[in-house]
């Protein structure tokens, strides 16, 4: 099953990859490692998943002034997650997208949902995010290891999507 | 976007390199922010001068060797090493170095050496109605509150931004209209003498923080006037829990004289009673530690107040801590130099209390791997020592910190939470 939602782009890019998903939002500061990519907050529903490569769907972030500070330095060590869907704006999020492309020109796509199409997203699907802002979700099927399982050039019609990160 | 012909000046470079990317960035996010123009700050306080990584070192010294400089009064947050105090713990070198450079980026930028988590026990503190820009969330939220200032929860790497231009956007609480409440909590069976322990306003800020989410809370006049030191946890307890950058407490901050005003005359969102249930709970949720043998107590986050010193001398006078528990406290400089001065250290080193500053054990890896189990008085602390440090925690009262390191075991007066 395929369905494609609209999103606002509020960093631009395109990725693809696992859907990670949380209706609980998370602060990176003491709750995402930048060394292994693990959302660490022992309190957190996504405690011990890794985050990295994967779509990260939370609502928004929470806590410390410090996830932004995490977030880039995950980026530098390619632990980051490979985008964010978020239901609301942002900031921390979208600004430490901003300094990774302004430091590194590795910017990590963020694109918020409206409340009703977050809730369409569970962990376990997988997720392309396009450059318009259209995110198409399809569940996985029968014995997929991994991305590459999916081939981008499958889901989406017209060829594969270039991805931010490798 | 409506920028003023300064903001563009900026933004094309006239003024340098380090004030064109920091324009940038926050052109950049200004729609995020739902603004459409910046506005004037008169002070700024950067957490960005956490060491968290080479990222923000390189980022720290991109906007120094470009010559960035701050153009309002800036003080500092805490830094990821005590620059004078690592050795004396588990601070591996290469971080206490990469730590220390980055310490020195933020100064050259003309920065306030502060390192503190709690500005607002410094010499300058804002005033009411002040429009400034602020990082470290324990901070924005008693500011805002407790002070009635104004600024948004300014994350790292954006406030010294703020700091080079001298602009924020225009939008959330930097706007009288944003600053109403907008959940209302009312307590509800909480004996009087449990809103004068210290621990009461941790448990309180935790439960609020997670239910109000982002939301402006406002708590219900209390039948006790909570001192500063009580606001300072409650703030840091709902912005380690939530998203809260601004409280309202009928009857005590600025914003807040009565039930009418604080709502600007329109209904709650929702209404909340608290409940004993409901704050046992929360407190229950603070502790992950069970029974176990206690390594360290540790207190000061946000950083000790010089009455918070006052308070500690007078209960550990003439006693001494069990020798397999140690005994931290983190503070900042200047108010580890007022507690000396007032005689309050002495007491506490002689019952075998450190002070560390310019930093704490959650932004600092100053922690020995030999300590598996804090207690503490701060819901911050208990709310991030799991995740950051992989300890277990033990939250009680200043009173059950001092008693537990002197018995060597968690000992803890619940008589009052019971009722």
């Amino acid at each position: 099953m395929e369905h494609i939602i609209h999103g606002t782009v509020l960093v631009e890019g395109a990725a693809s990859g696992p859907l990670l998903v949380s209706d609980t939002p998370l602060s990176f500061w003491g709750g995402y490692s930048q060394f292994t990519g693990e959302v660490i907050d022992r309190r957190h529903p996504l405690s011990g998943e890794i985050a990295t490569d994967c779509i990260l769907a939370i609502p928004a972030s929470r806590g410390s002034s410090t996830t932004t500070a995490v977030l880039l330095e995950a980026v530098r060590r390619g632990t980051a997650p490979a985008a964010l869907i978020t239901n609301q704006m942002d900031t921390f999020l979208v600004l430490a997208s901003i300094v990774a492309d302004e430091l590194y020109q590795k910017p990590i796509p963020v694109f918020a949902l409206d409340i009703e199409a977050f809730a369409l997203l569970s962990s376990g699907q997988y997720a392309v995010l396009n450059p318009d802002g259209n995110v198409i979700v399809r569940d996985r099927q029968g014995r997929v290891s991994g991305p590459q399982a999916l081939p981008v050039s499958q889901v989406v019609q017209g060829g594969a999507l270039p991805r931010t990160r490798s | 976007m409506n920028l003023t012909l300064s903001d563009q000046a900026d933004l094309h470079g006239e003024r340098g390199k380090a004030r064109q990317m920091a324009m940038r960035i926050l052109v950049r996010m200004l729609p995020v922010f739902g603004a459409e123009k910046f506005l004037d700050i008169t002070a700024a306080h950067i957490d960005s001068s956490l060491f968290q990584g080479d990222a923000t070192l390189e980022y720290a010294q991109r906007l120094s060797e470009w010559g960035a400089k701050v153009v309002v009064p800036t003080t500092l947050n805490v830094s990821g090493v005590d620059e004078h105090g690592w050795k004396r713990w588990s601070v591996p070198e290469d971080w206490a170095e990469k730590a220390r450079r980055q310490m020195a980026a933020y100064q050259a930028m003309g920065c306030r050496p502060t390192w503190t988590c709690a500005p607002y026990q410094e010499s300058e503190r804002p005033v009411f109605g002040q429009q400034i820009a602020w990082g470290e969330s324990s901070a924005v939220v008693f500011v805002n509150s407790v002070l009635g200032a104004r600024t948004a929860r300014y994350p790292d790497l954006l406030d010294i931004c703020a700091a080079i231009t001298g602009r924020v956007p225009a939008a959330g609480l930097h706007l009288e209209e944003n600053r109403r409440g907008q959940v209302l909590y009312r307590l509800k069976g909480v004996p009087h003498t449990l809103l004068e322990d210290d621990s009461f306003y941790g448990v309180l800020g935790h439960l609020i923080g997670t239910d109000a989410g982002r939301f402006i809370p406002v708590i219900e006049r209390l039948e006790a006037v909570p001192g500063e030191d009580h606001l300072k946890a409650l703030g840091a307890a709902m912005a380690s829990a939530g998203a809260i950058a601004l409280y309202h407490l009928i009857g005590v901050t600025p914003e807040a004289p009565a039930m009418e005003s604080v709502f600007r005359g329109a209904p709650p969102l929702r209404t909340v009673t608290i409940t004993m249930e409901m704050l046992r709970a929360a407190r229950k949720e603070l502790t992950t530690a069970d029974n176990e043998q206690l390594d360290m107590i540790v207190l000061g986050s946000p950083h000790f107040s010089l009455n918070e010193f006052a308070a500690l001398s007078k209960l550990v006078q003439g006693k001494c801590r069990h020798e397999r528990v140690q005994f931290l406290i983190t503070a900042s400089r200047a108010v580890r130099a007022l507690a000396d001065r007032a005689g309050y250290l002495e007491a506490i080193r002689r019952f075998g209390g450190r002070v560390t500053v310019d930093t704490c054990i959650l932004t600092s890896p100053m922690l020995p791997s030999s300590i598996h189990v804090l207690m503490t008085n701060s819901a911050k602390y208990a709310y991030y020592a799991p995740g950051l440090l992989g300890t277990r925690v033990v939250y009680g009262s200043m009173e059950d910190c001092v008693g537990s390191a002197i018995s060597g075991e968690v000992t803890i007066d619940s008589a009052q939470w019971s009722i």
